[in-house]
């Protein structure tokens, strides 16, 4: 067979770069949105900065998974999303009217 | 039937997130994800949603490989906009467009397709006048945008929904 | 370098590949976040995360799981259609707040008059 399909040490070691590249620009994606959330200037602002930090956030727990070879991580990407999800409706409900629950 | 079934695509869906989350198809598991999904389709039959009768899945599949392309292609518009800083003469900006499209299926399925290509927002669609206030990061002419969205978009919808 | 899976040399280039590129567009997105001037210009940023960045991420996990065990690996497909539903609500959703805010203080940025009867969404359901 070819040399494509063994696994080869210069394979693992490129993979590993490229994981450890690809964390690199999902915590700065996550700095970036945290500075966004720290800036403002409004409410929505805020609310758009955390919900891009919990997308990224989630991207990042799937990048470890894969370093790890461990599929655990996608149970906690899939829960950061749902609750990315909830949290942003219910902020984005309170900027509507001032009250998550009438 | 619908009485049983309320559902059926619903039921499907429930059926597959099931199984795709167990990551089997163990005869068990095909029974216990049929006995939730189709609790749960029961339980949203409450909601009195609108059935929409989907038709035409040749449409849908034109619609689907459409939609893939445009997200490419609008992911590097909004993606050449932020690195550059330019907005290529255009600026953002909102706009209405009158709609044809009445399903409420269908109008749903827009809103996802026109908020998930980057560079198109939906912001409020007026039933009555049957309007649609978009707005747009390259809004370089309106008139532009408004056949892009009728031409390609709405009217696979129409075929699809109604 | 720190530990990677040991996979076949052609999918190791691919899931590299699908990973870079996938991070590399949600930077772009959040420096979008960063970048532009209106809250109506920042909502698009965010998207492109959402949609390729996800999608290039998720398959390169894809191929690296379905590779690595020797059977299709699919419960990625869960957080693709997930992320597609739900990041259209929240973004209409948190525009449609800004959008009633900045009409509530008149601000001259958006149509107030497209919509005169638009009010807060009364819809009883």
């Amino acid at each position: 067979m070819s040399a494509l399909s063994a696994s080869a040490p210069w394979a693992t070691l490129l993979l590993g770069a490229a994981l450890t590249l690809a964390q690199v620009m999902l915590t700065a994606a996550m700095a970036l949105a945290t500075l966004r959330i720290l800036r403002g200037p409004r409410a929505q602002d805020r609310i758009l900065g955390l919900d891009t930090l919990y997308v990224n956030t989630m991207l990042l727990f799937l990048t470890l998974g894969m370093r790890e070879g461990s599929q655990h991580f996608f149970e906690a990407a899939l829960i950061v999303a749902l609750l990315g999800f909830v949290g942003t409706v219910a902020f984005a409900k309170f900027l509507m009217r001032g009250e998550v629950i009438e | 039937m619908t009485r049983l079934l309320p559902h059926p695509l619903l039921f499907l869906a429930l059926l597959a997130m099931w199984l795709l989350l167990n990551q089997s198809v163990s005869p068990g598991h095909l029974v216990l994800g049929a006995i939730v999904a189709l609790v749960a389709s029961w339980t949203l039959s409450v909601f009195r949603m609108e059935r929409s009768g989907l038709r035409r899945p040749q449409a849908m599949v034109q619609l689907a490989l459409r939609v893939l392309v445009d997200i490419f292609r609008s992911n590097l518009a909004v993606g050449t906009i932020i690195l550059t800083g330019t907005r290529g003469g255009g600026r953002a900006g909102f706009m209405t467009i009158p709609l044809d499209l009445r399903s409420q299926g269908g109008l749903a399925m827009l809103a996802i397709i026109l908020t998930a290509t980057p560079g198109t927002l939906w912001m409020n669609y007026d039933a009555a006048k049957g309007e649609l206030l978009l707005h747009v990061l390259d809004l370089v002419d309106e008139e532009h945008w408004t056949t892009l969205i009728k031409q390609r978009y709405e009217r696979l919808l129409m075929e699809i929904f109604e | 370098m720190t530990a990677a899976p040991d996979l076949p040399a052609w999918a190791a280039l691919l899931v590299a590949f699908l990973v870079v590129a996938g991070a590399a567009i949600t930077l772009i997105g959040s420096a979008g976040l960063w970048r532009l001037d209106s809250f109506y210009a920042r909502v698009h940023a965010p998207t492109l995360g959402a949609t390729l960045g996800t999608g290039g991420i998720l398959v390169g996990s894809m191929v690296c799981f379905s590779v690595l065990e020797s059977r299709f690996v699919l419960h990625e497909i869960l957080i693709a259609v997930f992320i597609t539903v739900t990041t259209p609500i929240t973004l209409m959703l948190l525009s449609r707040a800004a959008l009633y805010r900045d009409r509530v203080e008149e601000n001259p940025e958006v149509p107030a008059s497209a919509f005169p009867e638009t009010e807060p969404p009364s819809d009883p359901r």
